[in-house]
Order: C-alpha cells, then sequence, then structure tokens
C-alpha cells in the first residue's frame, strides 16, 4: 500500500441554500478542490461521492453520473460511484477513495460529499434523517434520532455521573468557533443558558443539542504522496482511515454509552499511524447531537470512559487548550449536510495542518483526527491527517 | 409503510416473538437467522428456535420526545424507553399511561398492546407492543393515579372559569 | 334451561386511563355540566389514549381474561368482538385480537354490531356454539371508543371500555342457567354510514326504547327461570348513563345494594357494548360462590338480551386478582381537560388531512 495524500480541498457555504440545487454546490465544490490541486481532468482516475439521501431528499437517485456529467467529466467515462452510511457517507466515501489511490488503482480521485436537505419542510428532514436508525425496530415504534441519542444521554449520565451541563457546553464551543468560520450555517455564539432552556427535543436533549439540516457540499482531491509536491505546496498526508460498524439498532449495542465502532476505529487508527491520541491537536467530531461528541471524546481515547466530563469543564478541550475539537463549527454551527460533513471534517483539518485556518488557526497542529458517525453510530469513521513535510 | 411490510412482523410486534440459540441459549428480540454472540455461529445457522419473551421488562434508559416520529404527533410528549427484558434483549418501545416524573431506570413495565401508527386516514391501521407501568400481582398498574379531590376541584374550577392552573 | 351446562370460564375488563367530567365538558357548550352530570348520574367518563381503540381494548381484556382462566389460546374456537366502533369500516376487529392472543390459526371470527348489545349477542352466539360442541372456548367481547357529536347530549356520557368473556362447558365460574331475548324494529339511536357521530331521537330513546326493552327483556327472563328479583345477589342492566338502569331496576322490584356491583356507568361512562359486561365483571370480582346474578343488556334498534347466572364456587379459587379489577378503573383515572379531550378523540382536525 502506498501512501496517500490530499491535494486539494474545497467547500460550499453550509446552510439553507434556496437558490442552490444539489448539482450546483456539487460541482462548486469539486471544481474548488481540483484548482487548488493544479490538475487537469485527464489526471483524474475516479470519483466517489458521499450522499446519504438523494432519492428522499431531491427524489434523485443516481447522483454519481450526474456530478460528473455536471463537473464536464462525462466525457471521460471515469467510474463515477456514490456512497452512502448515513450520516457517515462522506468519510466512507474518503475511505473507498483512499482504499483505490493506496492500492495504486487510481493515481487521482477525487472524493466529495453533498446533501441537499432544504428542499423538503422541516418534518420530512426529520423522518429521512431517522431512517439512519433502524426503521423495522426502533423508528417504528416513535424513536426518533435524537431520541436515540437522549436514551443514550440518560444512561451516560446515570452510569457515569456525566450532568446534564457537561454536554451542553459542545454547542456553546461550537457556535464560538462557528462565528469565525464564514462557510458555517450559524455564525450566532450562544450561551449555556441558551443550550440548557433550548425548547426540549427528546429530554435531555434540546434543540442547542442536536445539530441543523443543512444544505452544502465539499470535496478532497488524494493522491500518491510520493509525487503529491508537484500538485501541492502543502500536502496533508492521510496517516490512518478507518472504517468500523456495529448493530444498526441501538437496542443491540453491548453497551449503549460506548460506541464500539468508534472504539475500534481509533484504536486501528492509532496502531496504523503508530500515533497516540495525546499526538492530536486538533479534531473534528461527530456532534450532530452534543452527548454524541461528549461520548466520542471518550471511544476515540482522548479521555477514559466517564471522564471526558471533567476535560471539557476544567477547559482541556477547547480551542487553544490540549484538544483543539470543532474548529470549523462542528457540525452544530458550521451545518449538517449529511453526506458533506465527513469530507468537510476533513477539509477543516486540512487548513489547519497548513496553517491557513485564520482565527480558527490552531497553533503547531501537526496531528490532526476526524470522527464520523453514522446514525447511531452503526457506522464510525476515524481518519488521522499528518501535515507531510 | 406498504401491507406486506407491516404484517410480516405480526408475530413478532403483536406477541414478542423471538428465537434463541439452541447451542448457547442466548435469546435474539428481533428473531435473527444467526447467533451473532455464540462462538459457534456459524453452526447455529439452520437451529435457531422459535422462543417468546414474556412481555415483562425493567427500564433501562427512558427519554421524553417532544419532537415526534411520523405518526406519533398526537401523543407528543411521550416516553420512549429502552426496556431490558428477563429474558436479555434490550427493546425500544414507548411507556404509555404515565407521566414523566414517574418514569425511572430499574422502574418494572410490563408490555402492552396499542395502536402505533396509521398509514393515513384510509391506510391500514399498525399495532404493536408497547410497556405500561408492571403491577405485584402480574399484568399492568392500576390507572396510574387515582383522580385526586384536588384535580377534581381544579377540573370544577376551570369548568366555571374561576380558576386557571 | 340449557340442556348442556355453559357459562363463564374466565374473564377480564379494561377501561382506558383518562377521564373527564361533565363540568369540564359543560363550560366548553355554555352548559350546566354539574347538573349535566347529576341528571344523568354520571360522575366522570373515561377517554381513550390516541393509540388505543376497540382492537386494542378487546386485546387487553382478553389477554387479562387468558391469563386469569390460565386458558391455552389455541384452545379458542371462536372470536366475536362487538362493538358499533369497530376501527375498520370493512376488516374485522376480531382477526387482530385473534393474532394478538396467539389464538390464529384455527378459530372462528367475527365482528358483530348490534349499537350497545353487540357484546351480549356474541355470548349467545358462543353459548350455543360451545354447547353444541362446536368449540371448546368462544371468546365474546364487548368493547366501543363511542363518541357523541360534539355539543350532543351524548357527549357527556359516551366513553371507552370494554370486557372480554370466555364461554365453555368446563371448569366454570359461573353458570348460564338461560338467556332470553327481546328484539323489535325501534330506531332509537343510529349512525348511517360513512357518518362520524351517531344520531338519536332524544327522548324517544327512554319509554319506547330503553325502558320497554329491557323491562319486558328482564321480565320474561324471571319468568321463565322462575325467579323474582329476590332471587338474585346482583343485577346488572344496560348502562347508558347512571340514571336509566337505577329507574329500570327499582320498577323490576330491585334494590340499590342488588345493583351496586353491576352499575359502574357513573365512574367510568357509557362503555356502549362494553357497558353491561364491564358491570358483570365487576359483580364476578365480588361474587361468591352460589350467587344468582340477573344481566340484562341493550342494543339500540332495537332488543335486549338477558342472562340468568348462577356464580360457581369455583370462583373462589379462580385467579380473579391477576391483573386489574374494575374497582380500580372505577377509582382510578387521569383527568383531562376539554381541549385535551378534543385533541384526543380526533374532533381536532389537523392542517392539511
Amino acid at each position: 500500500m502506498r501512501e496517500v495524500a490530499i491535494l486539494g480541498i474545497g467547500q460550499t457555504k453550509f446552510g439553507e441554500l434556496w437558490d442552490r440545487s444539489f448539482r450546483e454546490i456539487g460541482i462548486e465544490a469539486g471544481f474548488a478542490a481540483l484548482q487548488e490541486a493544479k490538475l487537469s481532468s485527464q489526471d483524474i482516475g475516479a470519483l466517489y461521492l458521499g450522499n446519504m439521501a438523494s432519492g428522499s431528499f431531491i427524489e434523485q437517485e443516481h447522483i454519481a453520473p450526474l456530478i460528473l456529467d455536471y463537473a464536464g467529466l462525462a466525457g471521460h467515462h471515469l467510474p463515477a460511484i456514490r456512497v452512502e452510511a448515513g450520516g457517515a457517507s462522506g468519510a466512507v466515501a474518503l475511505h473507498q477513495a483512499y482504499l483505490a489511490v493506496a492500492s495504486g488503482a487510481h493515481d487521482f480521485v477525487v472524493v466529495g460529499g453533498a446533501e441537499k436537505m432544504t428542499d423538503v419542510p422541516e418534518d420530512v428532514q426529520t423522518d429521512i434523517a431517522n431512517a439512519s436508525a433502524d426503521q423495522e425496530w426502533e423508528t417504528v415504534f416513535g424513536a426518533t434520532l435524537p431520541s436515540l441519542w437522549a436514551l443514550v444521554a440518560r444512561r451516560h449520565m446515570h452510569d457515569h455521573g456525566t450532568r446534564r451541563e457537561d454536554f451542553a457546553r459542545i454547542p456553546v464551543m461550537a457556535h464560538e468557533m462557528g462565528s469565525k468560520n464564514p462557510l458555517a450555517h450559524f455564525r450566532n455564539k450562544i450561551t449555556l443558558d441558551q443550550v440548557l432552556e433550548g425548547s426540549p427535543v427528546a429530554d435531555p436533549l434540546g434543540v442547542m443539542d442536536c445539530a441543523p439540516a443543512s444544505d452544502g457540499a465539499a470535496a478532497v482531491v488524494l493522491g500518491p504522496l510520493e509525487v503529491a509536491r508537484k500538485y501541492t505546496d502543502t500536502p496533508v498526508r492521510i496517516a490512518a482511515s478507518q472504517v468500523a460498524c456495529d448493530t444498526l439498532a441501538l437496542q443491540h449495542r453491548k453497551d449503549v454509552t460506548t460506541v464500539e465502532a468508534t472504539v475500534v476505529a481509533a484504536k486501528a487508527a492509532f496502531q496504523r499511524a503508530k500515533k497516540s491520541p495525546k499526538d492530536v491537536q486538533v479534531a473534528e467530531i461527530h456532534d450532530a447531537y452534543s452527548i454524541s461528541a461528549l461520548m466520542a471524546l471518550e471511544d476515540l481515547g482522548f479521555y477514559a470512559k466517564g471522564a471526558a466530563a471533567k476535560g471539557l469543564s476544567d477547559g482541556e478541550v477547547a480551542f487553544g487548550g490540549k484538544l483543539s475539537i470543532n474548529t470549523s463549527g462542528g457540525l452544530k454551527a458550521q451545518g449538517q449536510p449529511f453526506g458533506a460533513v465527513g469530507v468537510a471534517q476533513v477539509a477543516e483539518i486540512v487548513r489547519q495542518l497548513r496553517g491557513d485556518a485564520k482565527d480558527r488557526q490552531v497553533s503547531g497542529a501537526k496531528l490532526g483526527l476526524t470522527h464520523n458517525l453514522g446514525g447511531t453510530g452503526a457506522t464510525s469513521v476515524v481518519h488521522l491527517l499528518e501535515r507531510a513535510n | 409503510m406498504t401491507v406486506a411490510r407491516f404484517w410480516r412482523e405480526t408475530p413478532r410486534r403483536y406477541n414478542l416473538g423471538g428465537n434463541r440459540c439452541s447451542a448457547c441459549t442466548t435469546v435474539y428480540f428481533p428473531p435473527r437467522a444467526v447467533c451473532p454472540t455464540c462462538q459457534k455461529h456459524r453452526q447455529s445457522l439452520g437451529k435457531m428456535e422459535p422462543f417468546t419473551l414474556s412481555g415483562d421488562g425493567e427500564v433501562f434508559s427512558f427519554t421524553l420526545v417532544h419532537e415526534a416520529a411520523e405518526g406519533f404527533e398526537m401523543q407528543v410528549p411521550y416516553v420512549l424507553a429502552l426496556i431490558k427484558t428477563p429474558e436479555g434483549p434490550l427493546l425500544t418501545g414507548q411507556i404509555v399511561d404515565i407521566s414523566l416524573e414517574e418514569v425511572h431506570i430499574g422502574m418494572r413495565v410490563r408490555a402492552a398492546f396499542r395502536k402505533l401508527r396509521e398509514d393515513g386516514r384510509a391506510g391500514v391501521i399498525h399495532y404493536g407492543y408497547k410497556f405500561s407501568p408492571a403491577r405485584e400481582n402480574g399484568g399492568r398498574e392500576a390507572v396510574a393515579s387515582p383522580v385526586s379531590q384536588e384535580a377534581l376541584a381544579r377540573a370544577a374550577a376551570r369548568a366555571q372559569g374561576t380558576a386557571r392552573t | 334451561m340449557m340442556e348442556q351446562t355453559v357459562g363463564i370460564v374466565s374473564y377480564g375488563a379494561y377501561v382506558p386511563r383518562y377521564r373527564i367530567t361533565p363540568q369540564e365538558i359543560g363550560q366548553v357548550w355554555g352548559t350546566d355540566g354539574a347538573a349535566m352530570g347529576k341528571g344523568l348520574n354520571v360522575v366522570r367518563k373515561s377517554v381513550p389514549s390516541p393509540d388505543e381503540d376497540t382492537i386494542t381494548i378487546s386485546t387487553e381484556a382478553l389477554r387479562i381474561a387468558l391469563t386469569r382462566g390460565r386458558i391455552n389460546p389455541h384452545d379458542i374456537g371462536a372470536i366475536y368482538v362487538g362493538s358499533e366502533s369497530h376501527p375498520y369500516a370493512v376488516k374485522p376487529t376480531a382477526t387482530v385480537v385473534a393474532q394478538a392472543v396467539g389464538a390464529t390459526p384455527y378459530l372462528t371470527a367475527a365482528d358483530f354490531e348490534f349499537a350497545c348489545k353487540a357484546g351480549t349477542a356474541a355470548i349467545q352466539t358462543c353459548m350455543g356454539m360451545v354447547a353444541s360442541r362446536m368449540i371448546t372456548y368462544g371468546v365474546a367481547i364487548g368493547a366501543d371508543t363511542s363518541q357523541g357529536a360534539p355539543g350532543d347530549a351524548l357527549e357527556y356520557s359516551a366513553s371507552a371500555g370494554g370486557a372480554a368473556l370466555v364461554i365453555g362447558r368446563e371448569n366454570l365460574i359461573a353458570e348460564i342457567n338461560a338467556t332470553e331475548s327481546f328484539t323489535t324494529d325501534t330506531p332509537d339511536f343510529w349512525r348511517r354510514e360513512g357518518q362520524r357521530y351517531p344520531s338519536h331521537g332524544g327522548r324517544f330513546t327512554g319509554e319506547p326504547a330503553y325502558f320497554r326493552h329491557v323491562g319486558e327483556c328482564g321480565r320474561r327472563m324471571m319468568e321463565l327461570a322462575q325467579t323474582e328479583p329476590k332471587d338474585y345477589q346482583h343485577v346488572v342492566f344496560h348502562q347508558p348513563n347512571g340514571k336509566f338502569p337505577q329507574r329500570i331496576g327499582k320498577s323490576l322490584g330491585f334494590s340499590e345494594a342488588q345493583m351496586k356491583y353491576g352499575l359502574v356507568t357513573p365512574w367510568i361512562g357509557n362503555t356502549y357494548s362494553g357497558a353491561a359486561l364491564i358491570g358483570l365483571a365487576n359483580v364476578l370480582d365480588h361474587a361468591k360462590g352460589g350467587d344468582r346474578v340477573l344481566v340484562v343488556g341493550y342494543g339500540s334498534g332495537a332488543g335486549s338480551d338477558a342472562f340468568d347466572v348462577t356464580v360457581t364456587d369455583r370462583i373462589e379459587s379462580y385467579d380473579r386478582n391477576h391483573g386489574r379489577q374494575v374497582q380500580e378503573f372505577l377509582d382510578g383515572g387521569v383527568p383531562l381537560s376539554y381541549a385535551m379531550y378534543a385533541k384526543y378523540r380526533g374532533k381536532i382536525h389537523l392542517g392539511g388531512s
């Protein structure tokens, strides 16, 4: 397996993009990434596109060739492949692309992630999102994604002494960073009280604990590390790309307060990269729900089970602290266009490692991590990214 | 949801019909074709035997849902829970006939038979299990709280427009 | 008298959790609810949750009955559900109930409709089938989630609940000595196909309808059984409100004490097809071996079914403490505002639907 580098990134604004269609945002992100990488279209070997539910959101399936076509690449007859893994679709698409380059099957590959969610009303958005849980044994009985995470939160509080305000800190930090990100869906800052007093969604989770539905797309271009300097001055090495899965339904997990898929993916990633959690300065963590991010801090190995709360309240996990998380604003503030999330997380870490993150820059960022979840953690994807010197 | 898609699961949704690995005796709900925990799980193929849950359980975790799943809008806010059954499996389901202050982790519940949702006004009605507080002599808890004199007085006062709660 | 002894092997009742008072209803419609309640002798009525209907009520009642009687569901040969609020116009309530109690597939099942006496009609059908040895056990259920039109007098009493009786030949907790019916074409109450709420003939529902049919049927039943009111420890009448049964009971010669357990409507409202059966269930909750019970149902349209019943000594060892007894439903309940009641009963039309 050869080493793989990220040669370029692109990302649209995230948010309610009323005037823009799926195909428009899809190609905008891809063009931006290609432009950065100084690649011409003939160099590209394949397109991987992460997307969760275009059939439900815009009544359009078969979207990989659609984006290929509107990118002007149909004439090259490249393989264009859609990847679906719920909210983790983007990171799994990146993983597939990584394997394609690492194996030598392709040299240069474009990875896109895109979702156009606001073409359906909010209640329909919710129902579509719920489809990443088990429709036959969870949602049919009245479960929703936030209510399943609320069940996790309550049990985490019960088993590990976590307090409501511990996970409420995560959206506050997310909005603080979102205010510095021009691409973010939400640019306003919020207070801890606003999170605690937000209108209830599924107790103990309120509206401010839940990431929004957004439109948006992100893309990265991958190539072999050995030639990366021909295409960019600031290549970023993919030190590890790991996908792990678990039962689709929360009720079948061994321990609902641990996303085992994350534990397994993170362990494998750190092992492959010959690194440990303490080597990471900056991480993009899946905060679709505040509790999912708190648990990820534990499951990724940054904290022992039950100890993340203290790390958050002590300020260890904070912008400029021991570990900076979600400098993009995370899913909560930057936005949550399902299929785009995993790719956008990687784009943010690339900015950090290049030193391009402006007033969000974490000084001395050398090793970054991304963590992308599908559903209640049936799919977990961990990437470790390193500045290539 | 199409008629057949719901109908084929009625033995499970009406009567908690699961199955059990004949090799390691682990119980599964819903039933599985192969035992995931059994060491010899390849040998368990075709050796899973029917096993019906008793309907007993206790609350493992719970939440009060304010933003409903499709078809549950009229019941907002409703209690959703993970229920630990004595047979082993954890089940996701609503707890009905209860107010939030009464729910707690560890509380005993028993399966009830309720409407889950309807396919619109003209479509099929789906039924299945929910849970309600259990009682000591088997079956389910009495209508949770007696109508208190205060509650009746409040209702009477409201009726006369003399008070607002 | 029956040539083959038949009777009740087991029973169970179920009433939903919520309650609303006549006062609460009256204040919405500018009526003196308290006076209305007093006139009807209805203190409160039950209201089903949005996820309850005749199918779920029937299932809950039958599940209790099967557990109490330790009855193997596969021994049930027939399930008949009497109701005027079957959730489907076409598609049986009884098949869902049969599946939900594990009685399928080797049984017959059907839905009965005869206003409020569909449940007692189901008992008679089961008696015949059991006595003729067509089946081992027959299940007769009376259950309803009845609705009165908003503002209509019926709204003060129409409620939800039901009871299930398992009819058999052996292990009886009560023998049904005889049954009699009284049937005429009397249009006192009806609901046309496609109509949301029933219509009624106002005061016509009284003398020519309820009182004539219940009275005639009750009298004739006692004639046939060669009994007098004093021979009965308990009497149960159909009870569209709390007043009618008291009046007919008095005119037939029964005392308040005989009517005590059979009268449940004042605390749960009129459960229609469930009413007489829940009253009987309450009697059985309290009865001793040897007690004699007269039951007279009534259904608009119109007809009455009467039963002469003798409780057996087996009632003492029968597990009637399993599950909820009727008294708990009479005592308990969670009060609802009219607004919540209107929402739960589907009286509020949601946008788009």
